[in-house]
């Protein structure tokens, strides 16, 4: 059964080495691309019934003994993550083998975009597999390098602008990572995260405390937590709708996934918490008012993607078992719904030919269609009941009242204002682009049709999102488990030394 | 184990180097003080590990090897670095291709937005109220 747990790395991997050799035959490439994500979401379905029942997986890569060599783990939580990203990566390729197709090869070219895609998708998998900390350092690296493939496609002077931003910004991130890795090993003598889990907990409080920030510090700026989140806004809206769309639905919860590791695996106690409430409000806050001060879509999209990771901090820094449930939980619903919306606010810009606020009007009434699915995942992201952001912000906000402490308590209050506001952001794009009367916007010049490809992958994600809501029972079932897992710390720690004395 | 002297020494030169010209606007410069901020990471990294001669069985006794891990994440680290460094030099070319130069700009966006503000208040306000008299000027008679 372990034999699952390397494959959604390698299958994405050798699906990049075929389609570049294949750069010439765009058919193939889809092909080749669409049975590589659809192979990678099956196995990460049956790595996820088969951990739920049997507990982590563990694989040593290349057959080494367990400390010196690299490990793969899959436990319930990494499981989980892959299914989401999984299937949020296969609906945005095929949306953007629609807008391929349909813009023929010469604004995309499409022959360097599926092997980046691929390689994105391998980094993301192995970042969530990786049982070794400079093996996680190698995952964000991969999927970094691709990203700044495909943030600057086309190389036009904005995406050259934004590009430049993001990739000094990654790279000074990953620095600070490398660094904290270096410190890690020369403190602890190994960078394997099971038997770091022990050996951490023995240094001096002061030296685990700089270890866990340097670590928070270079993962706060992948994640765009609060006064390192700069960068996003500036740079996301600038891409391919498809390549914003996995952006804001995946990169940023790499981060969150790698800060809960930290948070649970390595160095459990501690200051850092607390230290991690307050920087959730501030990313709550200050990026939902940004996002209500921009005109284009995009940008406050983005802007609402900052403020909304302050829900996940949240989560994290309540450091209890429901907290971190609910935080899972949220990431997953985070995931679906911000890939979801960025991929219709794609299809407003083919469309209508803008994404700017003051240029749109009267969609509603030009494309049904268009409306609803808007309309779903911007409720969604809202927090309107029924839908699963409801269900998400309530398990987060009943964790904070239970804690009952000071400082959850403010979190409650700022987390229903973020709630509100995002409401007040989202219905001010309605108005503006959907309801308010279509002589103010240009007419479109002879009725562009939707490719049915993007708008099918749309439906699809839209569906997804509402499916989470009738699946929320069974999700927070898998959370709750998940979260116990990570704050007992014992399953993963066991799993890995049973799989080396093996 | 205490480190070497000479390394800490050599890490702090090249990352206040590296971070002195990372605050640069022209992004050849940038990329030179990623380079040398990344050098002055690797060599840190380096001096985690323990020294001695070559790790290899038969050429050193067992006691005395140096820790070979830290060298084989440099060796990755230095890969990395060195792909995105090409990528950089790429983007950097591309910049002045287009614009001219390679300073990194501002952000568009953010810019307007803050001419929209400053309008809204201050002086601009007043503007406003002069394009209204203006309106109301032409209308009125």
């Amino acid at each position: 059964m372990s034999d699952l747990v390397p494959l959604p790395v390698v299958i994405p991997l050798l699906g990049a080495a075929i389609t570049l050799m294949l750069t010439r035959f765009p058919q193939a490439q889809r092909v080749v691309s669409l049975t590589a994500l659809s192979a990678v979401l099956g196995v990460a379905i049956a790595l996820l019934a088969v951990v739920s029942e049997r507990g982590p997986l563990v694989v040593s890569v290349g057959g080494w003994p367990i400390p010196l060599g690299i490990v793969l783990v899959a436990d319930q939580f990494a499981a989980l993550m892959l299914v989401v990203s999984a299937a949020v990566t296969l609906c945005v390729l095929v949306y953007s083998i629609g807008q391929g197709l349909a813009d023929g090869s010469e604004d995309t070219p499409i022959s360097i975009y599926h092997p980046s895609y691929l390689v994105l998708t391998a980094g993301v998998t192995t970042a969530f597999l990786s049982g070794d900390l400079f093996n996680l350092y190698v995952g964000f690296e991969i999927l970094l390098v691709a990203s700044y493939v495909l943030i600057t496609v086309g190389a036009t002077e904005d995406r050259v602008r934004a590009g430049t931003t993001y990739v000094v910004v990654s790279l000074l991130s990953s620095l600070l990572f490398l660094t904290g890795v270096g410190l890690v090993y020369a403190a602890a003598g190994t960078l394997n995260m099971a038997q770091l889990a022990g050996r951490l907990d023995a240094l001096p409080d002061g030296l685990r405390l700089m270890l866990n920030c340097m670590l928070l510090l270079a993962f706060g700026i992948k994640a765009a937590v609060f006064p390192l989140s700069a960068w996003l806004p500036d740079s996301y809206p600038t891409a391919l709708a498809p390549v914003t769309a996995v952006f804001a639905g995946l990169l940023t919860k790499v981060g969150i996934y790698a800060i809960i590791r930290v948070e649970t695996l390595l160095f459990p106690g501690g200051p850092t918490p607390d230290l991690l409430l307050v920087l959730a409000l501030l990313t709550m806050l200050v990026g939902i008012l940004g996002a209500i001060a921009q005109s284009d879509v995009k940008r406050m999209l983005s802007f609402n993607l900052v403020s909304h990771i302050g829900y996940l901090l949240f989560g994290i820094g309540l450091a209890t078992d429901r907290g971190l449930s609910a935080a899972i939980f949220y990431a997953v619903h985070h995931i679906a719904i911000l890939t979801t919306l960025f991929l219709v606010v794609g299809l407003v810009e083919r469309f209508a030919g803008s994404t700017s606020l003051d240029r749109l009007g009267g969609l509603a009434r030009l494309s049904p269609l268009l409306a609803i699915l808007f309309f779903v995942p911007a409720m969604n992201l809202a927090g309107i009941p029924p839908f699963s952001g409801f269900l998400g912000k309530l398990g987060l906000i009943q964790a904070g009242v239970a804690d009952g402490g000071a400082l959850p308590l403010a979190l409650v209050a700022g987390g229903l204002a973020t709630s509100l506001l995002t409401l007040y952001a989202l219905a001010r794009v309605w108005n503006m682009a959907f309801w308010r009367p279509p002589t103010i916007a240009p007419e479109p010049a002879g009725e562009p049709r939707l490719p049915w490809l993007m708008v099918g992958s749309t439906v699809a994600l839209v569906v997804a999102g509402l499916a989470l809501t009738v699946l929320a029972g069974p999700l927070f079932d898998v959370t709750v488990n998940a979260a116990d897992d990570l704050l007992d710390r014992a399953p993963y720690v066991d799993a890995v030394r049973d799989a080396g004395a093996r | 184990m205490s480190p070497n002297l000479t390394y800490v020494v050599v890490v702090g030169v090249l990352v206040a180097a590296g971070v002195t010209l990372l605050l640069e606007r022209s992004l050849t410069r940038v990329l030179m003080g990623i380079v040398l901020l990344a050098n002055g990471v690797n060599v840190s990294i380096l001096a985690g590990g323990r020294f001695g001669g070559a790790p290899i069985v038969g050429t050193t006794p067992d006691g005395e090897m140096s820790d070979p891990l830290p060298q084989a994440m440099i060796l990755t680290a230095i890969v990395i670095t060195l792909g995105i460094t090409a990528f950089l030099l790429a983007l950097a070319y591309r910049s002045w291709r287009l614009v001219g130069n390679d300073e990194v700009q501002d952000d568009v966006e953010d810019r307007r937005i803050v001419t929209l503000a400053e309008q809204d208040a201050g002086p601009g306000g007043d503007e406003e109220s002069d394009e209204d008299s203006d309106d109301e000027g032409t209308t009125g008679p």
